[in-house]
């Protein structure tokens, strides 16, 4: 279990420091400053072990959250702790930053005692916490007020109070994916997946139990439509739900059928691997020409339908560490040399589908005594596309709430489909 | 050194490093940087010629980047231009860049070192140092063939500057102190000396570094500096604070310089010549007799500067170790710093006073201070003060002493810091052993010992304690009474409990009769702390009731009882078990002559070093083993008069009734320390072992020095190629070797005698420069009982005396053995035997008949004249024996070829026996005269 919390900032001093376990000692905060965030090389794995103890550390901008155990604990379970830890600070505080953390240690102090009891994680839904923490003094709670929330917390749906009440029945739906490619120089794919996500927002009156459905493959092939329908059906690999989600049903019938928080929640994450649509294709072309000179030719094809617009391109090609100088020429957009980070950075606002477009450059190369050939990192991709590139599509969403008396049909629903890049990289 | 001019302020550099330094993240830091790399890239791509302005400032921002932690490589060529430029900051960021940035195999090396030479040449002082710095700073091999024999000229030219002389002093060091093989002496070491007459006081002390550096590995060629340093010293001491200006330090004149004057007079013995030694005392003296003038300056410098001079004048004088009055003012002068306010005052006074306490002169006199160095130790804050402390007081004591530091180093245990407790505590046991007139008093130190820091004592101690009083029958019955009551106490430490089990299991006899102490008290005693013990105690306390049923038959039937019990006889663990079952078998079935017989008292314990002696030894670290060698040796010098350690050991041996007649108190002492002397050695191989490896090499990794008697085991090896080389109890070495032409191939074996493993084992083989070796390494285990095998191949380039050295290095059960053997080597291996005719021979000899290539001896036979043995003997060289050739036939005549790389060398041999005067004549001619005269050496031994 978790043995204690350290937040730093990016000199390594600390911000705050919760300790839930006796066998981490004070030396432990010092420990994991002097061998990670001031360790001489940067250190790349998310644990760490120093002197028998774990170190889980992820790093939002310039702040560093550090888990701390002896224990040989579940590392995934560390992991979402923490990164739910870094969605109850958001929503309380806004984005986390130096200055934040520092305006507000005493409400994060409050939370790590809510959210963590001797190091085993708690409830941590954020509209249930908002309840009983908050950022203004509660005000003489009535009694009924009181059991209330006890009741409300520690029973069977603790992340939804009742008698909620909107004028307008209305829910959102966003499903956000973000697709992964290494493919090599001749246009192989390498390797591919989309880790995708289901977020929702909500705002519907009393407590009103919700189906929702997908072309899942499972589901599709067990109703039996077949035939046409498969082209449409997309096969999840893993999947997870967000805690409302009835699992035994989900297990049983494969249907997903849930109490919905009040607010955004992030329903499911799934991935999948097999028949992702690549929204674009990058071929390279690199030829050195003698010892002090390389020229570059890069052509990008999108491949979608020509009605949809890809956006916020950005295309990412390294130059060599001993670049002196660099000529681009692009058809499209703009592009410039950036010596900080040694690459061509080329930027295209928007783009339709089954278009193409090219840049050339030619870099100039300072001859180095060093016999070390160039690593020649893969070129990457940036871009945000209005499609799911794993296929899914959602097929419905019910809403039924028999104690009010509004209906499937009057709640005002909104779907809307996000694809961004991953690591999108092709290698030249 | 020409002042920076405004225009050289690099404000691009300036704004660069404060760009960095604002970075909020390392991200940023690296973002920064690659843009700048970019910049500096893009300036440098050799389009258009840069002035040496901007040059030097990308060089120097290169120079930053490379200290951040980044990787440069490019930029190289640029910094070697700045070489060739006239300007001094130019050329000093060149320097910098080189000396921090480029290294040894770097192809740009040539374009360096001419920059350098074409510096080195010219006449410009300011340039000249750069150059030099720049040489000491990287300080290379390649550096150091490239100007090792530059630097001499230039540093003792007349008419380098004295800047340049001080740096070229201290460059020369530096490649002296890399690669020493590189800076040949030659004609210029003389005139270095006389640097110490320089009259620039920087050029005499950078000059005495290097001469302290080079005269302790060549003290001979640098004899003379000594009555130079010597009136150097005395001017400076004799001279009033502000005759020398410059090198006045807070009113100390010199006090660097004096310091390293002192520590160069500490390589070499006190000077023969009176005079010299007249001043040199003086000067000791004037040196004390400041020491005693009130201060001239509040200053904390000014007594750092005064002290210093002084420890090291004090030094010098326990070097010397010759002059009483020296000595005793030193120690009382030290005396004075014992209670001083300065804790590092305090700490080095100790230190000195430990050495001094050694001293024969001074022994006395450090011996008033007794008081205030058990003060120090009680009161001082400092751990290090007290440890040191602790030291003296076991440095100091003597017989008349023991007792009362014995008393207040136990009284301090109690609340003695835990990291020196250990040693503490084996000092103790030491000291109560060494000085032991009454044993009664020995037995009760030990047992308080163990009382107060039971945790500490380790097993050697306890083991010790026993020993003794099974040793000495007149402390047995006390040693009983006083474990008897110890044991009463309600918690004792287990380590008690063993010494208590062990005593009373033997001598538990001899307080039976007391009521207060009757057998099944004492079963009862030792039976009730049984069950707080671990498991080789309680082993221990089941032989002790054994030993009970022989010694009381009364306590038969309660013990057999215990023994019978479940917790004995069905103990998990097999050795508690096996002992129950046996000891109750045993006394049920056997009669009382059997048991009497079974369970006897022990026999007295054989005597040899205290182990914990050696203990001690290996514990501290080198400083306190020499203290224990200068111990032994300067009471060797006394043997009789004082009572040494080791006369002690034997004082008690010959006491005991039972062991064997005493030998001298020489050969005791020669046992226990084996400094240098001729017997010492030969114990070191066939005694136990210990003597090889411990107190000369325990100390350091270095390679022992050979065993003398390896030159013996070389004539032994003349005439044969395979047999035993070495043996001692741990180690059997075997040889077995085979020569071609001049090529050789040896295989070592190397057998474990013992059962340990040996780890680190590791050897390694110095060849002189005439031969070439390649060894194959071992694995560094040795199994116990295994024999490895290893290989080395051997070249002979040219002739040669000197056999190689083979090192070998391993530890057994923790201690390092050092063993250093010649390899029986010798120039007759390379032989090819030729066959020739009488007339061909004669020829030959005829040839060869200038004086020095021949050799001759004539020698008395060391063994019987037997013909066939001579032959044999003859065949084993190496050479081919010519029958018929001399008209003589008893004389014997052989004819070969020595074959080296570089040459060969034709050999003739004629040995002519006279059995009547059972004399040879041997007479060797060969075209080389060393040759003729080394295997003329050799042979000449054989017979």
């Amino acid at each position: 279990m978790i043995g204690g919390l350290f937040i730093y900032n990016h000199k390594g001093e600390v911000l705050i420091s919760r300790v839930y376990r006796d066998d981490i000692g004070r030396n432990a905060v010092d420990a994991f400053r002097v061998n990670v965030i001031h360790a001489r090389q940067q250190v790349r794995s998310p644990v760490t072990n120093i002197a028998r103890t774990s170190f889980f550390h992820v790093k939002r901008s310039n702040i560093w959250l550090a888990a701390v155990t002896k224990q040989n604990v579940n590392a995934a379970m560390v992991f979402e702790f923490l990164y739910k830890m870094c969605d109850v600070m958001t929503a309380y505080f806004g984005k986390i930053s130096e200055e934040n953390i520092k305006n507000n240690f005493v409400l994060i102090y409050e939370l790590l005692d809510e959210i963590l009891d001797f190091g085993y994680p708690q409830n941590s839904e954020t509209g249930a916490l908002k309840t009983f923490i908050t950022q203004t003094g509660i005000k003489s709670q009535s009694k009924e007020e009181q059991s209330q929330i006890t009741s409300q917390v520690t029973g069977q749906i603790g992340w939804r109070r009742e008698g909620i009440k909107y004028r307008r029945n209305e829910l959102f739906l966003d499903v956000l994916e973000s697709v992964n490619l290494l493919m090599s120089p001749q246009g192989q794919v390498l390797s591919a997946h989309v880790s995708g996500r289901v977020v929702m927002k909500s705002y519907l009156s009393g407590m009103p139990e919700c189906k929702f459905g997908m072309n899942d493959k499972i589901v599709i092939d067990k109703q039996g439509k077949g035939g046409g329908a498969t082209g449409q059906s997309i096969a999840i690999d893993d999947c997870t739900f967000h805690q409302c989600v009835r699992l035994s049903k989900f297990d049983a019938e494969r249907s997903i059928s849930f109490i919905p928080p009040d607010g955004e929640c992030e329903l499911m994450r799934y991935r999948t691997t097999k028949d992702i649509i690549l929204p674009f294709r990058v071929i390279p072309l690199v030829r050195e020409v003698g010892r002090t000179k390389l020229e570059v030719k890069v052509v990008i094809k999108s491949n979608f339908k020509p009605s949809l617009l890809a956006q916020k391109i950005e295309v990412r090609i390294p130059t060599p560490l001993n670049t002196s100088g660099v000529q681009v020429i692009c058809m499209k957009g703009k592009a410039k040399y950036k010596a900080s980070e040694n690459a061509i950075v080329w930027k295209i606002k928007r783009m339709a589908g089954m278009k193409e477009s090219q840049i050339s450059a030619e870099i100039e190369l300072l001859p180095t005594n060093d016999k070390k050939k160039w690593a020649r990192p893969p070129i990457s991709m940036n871009f945000e596309v209005p499609f799911a590139p794993s296929g899914l599509k959602v097929r419905y969403l019910k809403v039924f709430e028999p104690k009010l008396n509004y209906s499937d049909h009057d709640v005002i629903k909104w779907v809307r489909y996000i694809g961004r890049s991953g690591i999108y990289e092709t290698r030249c | 050194m020409p002042a920076v001019s405004k225009g050289d302020g690099m404000r691009g550099l300036a704004v660069f490093i404060s760009d960095i330094r604002n970075c909020k993240s390392k991200e940023a830091e690296i973002k920064r940087i690659n843009k700048e790399l970019a910049n500096i890239r893009s300036k440098f791509k050799g389009d258009k010629a840069l002035d040496g302005y901007s040059k030097k400032k990308y060089v120097c921002k290169l120079l930053f980047i490379f200290l951040l932690g980044h990787d440069i490589d490019f930029g190289h060529m640029e910094a070697v231009n700045l070489l060739s430029s006239n300007k001094y900051t130019e050329k000093q960021i060149g320097y910098l860049f080189i000396s921090v940035l480029v290294n040894s195999n770097s192809e740009l090396i040539r374009l360096i070192n001419n920059a350098i030479k074409n510096d080195l040449s010219s006449r410009n002082p300011t340039f000249m140092c750069l150059a030099l710095h720049c040489i000491a700073n990287v300080g290379s091999r390649e550096m150091a063939e490239a100007f090792a024999g530059e630097i001499p000229r230039i540093l003792v030219a007349g008419d380098t500057m004295d800047s340049v002389k001080q740096s070229a002093a201290l460059c020369l060091l530096r490649l002296y102190k890399a690669s020493p093989d590189l800076v040949l002496m030659g004609e210029w070491t003389s005139r270095v000396v006389h640097l110490l007459n320089d009259q620039h006081m920087g050029v005499v002390t950078a000059a005495i570094s290097l001469i302290t550096c080079l005269s302790s590995k060549n003290p001979d060629e640098f004899k003379t500096c000594v009555s130079l340093a010597v009136s150097r010293l005395s001017r400076i001491v004799s001279s009033a604070s502000t005759d020398l200006q410059d090198y006045t330090y807070y009113f100390v004149p010199a006090p660097w310089l004096s310091c390293k004057l002192l520590r160069l007079l500490q390589c070499y013995p006190p000077p023969e010549d009176g005079a010299v030694k007249g001043r040199l005392v003086e000067c000791l003296e004037t040196i004390l007799n400041k020491a005693q003038e009130p201060p001239k300056s509040k200053k904390v410098q000014h007594s750092n500067a005064k002290n210093a001079i002084l420890f090291e004048a004090i030094s010098l004088i326990i070097h010397y170790d010759s002059e009483p009055n020296l000595l005793v003012r030193a120690c009382n002068q030290l005396g004075q710093f014992l209670q001083h306010r300065e804790t590092n005052l305090r700490y080095l006074a100790l230190e000195s006073m430990c050495t001094l306490a050694s001293s024969e002169f001074s022994h006395e006199a450090v011996k008033t201070h007794i008081e205030t160095v058990i003060n120090a130790l009680k009161t001082e804050r400092d751990v290090s003060v007290r440890q040191r402390a602790a030291d003296l007081l076991y440095a100091m004591c003597d017989r008349s002493n023991a007792k009362q530091i014995v008393a207040e180093m136990l009284s301090y245990l109690e609340t003695a810091d835990y990291s020196i407790r250990e040693e503490m505590v084996l000092k103790v046991a030491i000291l109560a052993e060494k000085y032991a007139v009454d044993y009664s008093w020995y037995v009760d130190t030990i047992l308080n010992l163990i009382r107060i820091a039971g945790d500490y004592v380790s097993e050697e101690v306890w083991y010790r304690v026993i020993q003794i009083v099974i040793n000495r029958d007149d402390v047995q019955g006390y040693a009983a009474k006083t474990v008897f009551e110890a044991l009463q106490a309600p918690a004792c430490h287990e380590n008690m409990v063993k010494v208590g089990g062990y005593i009373l299991g033997e001598f538990g006899n001899l307080i039976a009769g007391d009521p207060r102490s009757s057998p099944l008290v004492q079963f009862n005693l030792l039976h009730s702390k049984f069950h707080l013990c671990s498991v080789p105690t309680r082993a221990l306390l089941l032989s002790a009731y054994i030993k009970f049923i022989n010694l009381f038959p009364e306590t038969k039937a309660t013990i057999q009882e215990v023994l019978r019990s479940d917790s004995q006889i069905r103990n998990s663990d097999v050795e508690l078990q096996q002992r129950a079952v046996e000891y109750l078998k045993l006394s049920s079935i056997a009669s009382t002559d059997v048991l009497a017989t079974v369970l006897e008292e022990m026999p007295p314990f054989p005597e040899r070093e205290s182990s914990i002696l050696a203990k001690l030894k290996k514990k501290k670290g080198p400083g306190a083993v020499s203290v224990e060698l200068e111990d032994g040796k300067e009471r060797g010098d006394y043997n009789g008069s004082t009572p040494s350690p080791s006369a002690d050991l034997l004082g008690l041996r010959s006491a005991a009734p039972v062991s064997g007649a005493a030998p001298s108190a020489g050969s005791l002492l020669v046992d226990v320390f084996s400094e240098a002397g001729p017997a010492a050695a030969s114990a070191g191989v066939n005694d136990d072992g210990f003597l090889s490896s411990a107190p000369t090499s325990a100390a350091s990794e270095d390679p022992a020095p050979p065993l003398p008697e390896s030159d013996e085991l070389l004539n032994k090896f003349v005439c044969k190629n395979n047999g035993v080389l070495f043996e001692n109890q741990l180690l059997q070495i075997g040889i077995k070797s085979e020569y071609r032409q001049n090529l050789g191939r040896m295989y070592l074996f190397y057998g474990n005698k013992t059962s340990v493993q040996f780890v680190s084992f590791s050897t390694t083989v110095s060849c002189p420069g005439e031969l070439q070796s390649h060894i194959l390494q071992l694995e560094p285990l040795v199994e116990g009982g295994a024999q490895v095998q290893q290989v080395i191949n051997i070249e002979c380039l040219t002739d040669f005396v000197d056999a190689p050295l083979l090192n070998i290095k391993f530890r057994y059960g923790g201690a390092l053995q050092n063993i250093s053997l010649k390899l029986p080597v010798t120039i007759n291996k390379f032989f090819q035997p030729t066959e020739m005719a009488a007339a061909d021979f004669f020829q030959r000899w005829k040839q060869l008949s200038q004086p020095q290539q021949e050799a001759q001896k004539i020698f008395k036979a060391s063994h019987g004249m037997d013909t066939e043995v001579l032959k044999a003997k003859l065949l084993g060289l190496g050479t081919a024996l010519l029958e018929n050739v001399d008209p003589n036939p008893e004389n014997y005549v052989c004819a070969g070829v020595i074959q080296t790389k570089a040459q060969q060398v034709g050999c003739l041999l004629r040995l002519e026996p006279n059995a009547q005067a059972q004399m040879y004549r041997l007479t060797l001619r060969s075209s080389k005269d060393t040759v003729s005269q080394r295997v003329c050496d050799l042979l000449a031994e054989q017979f």
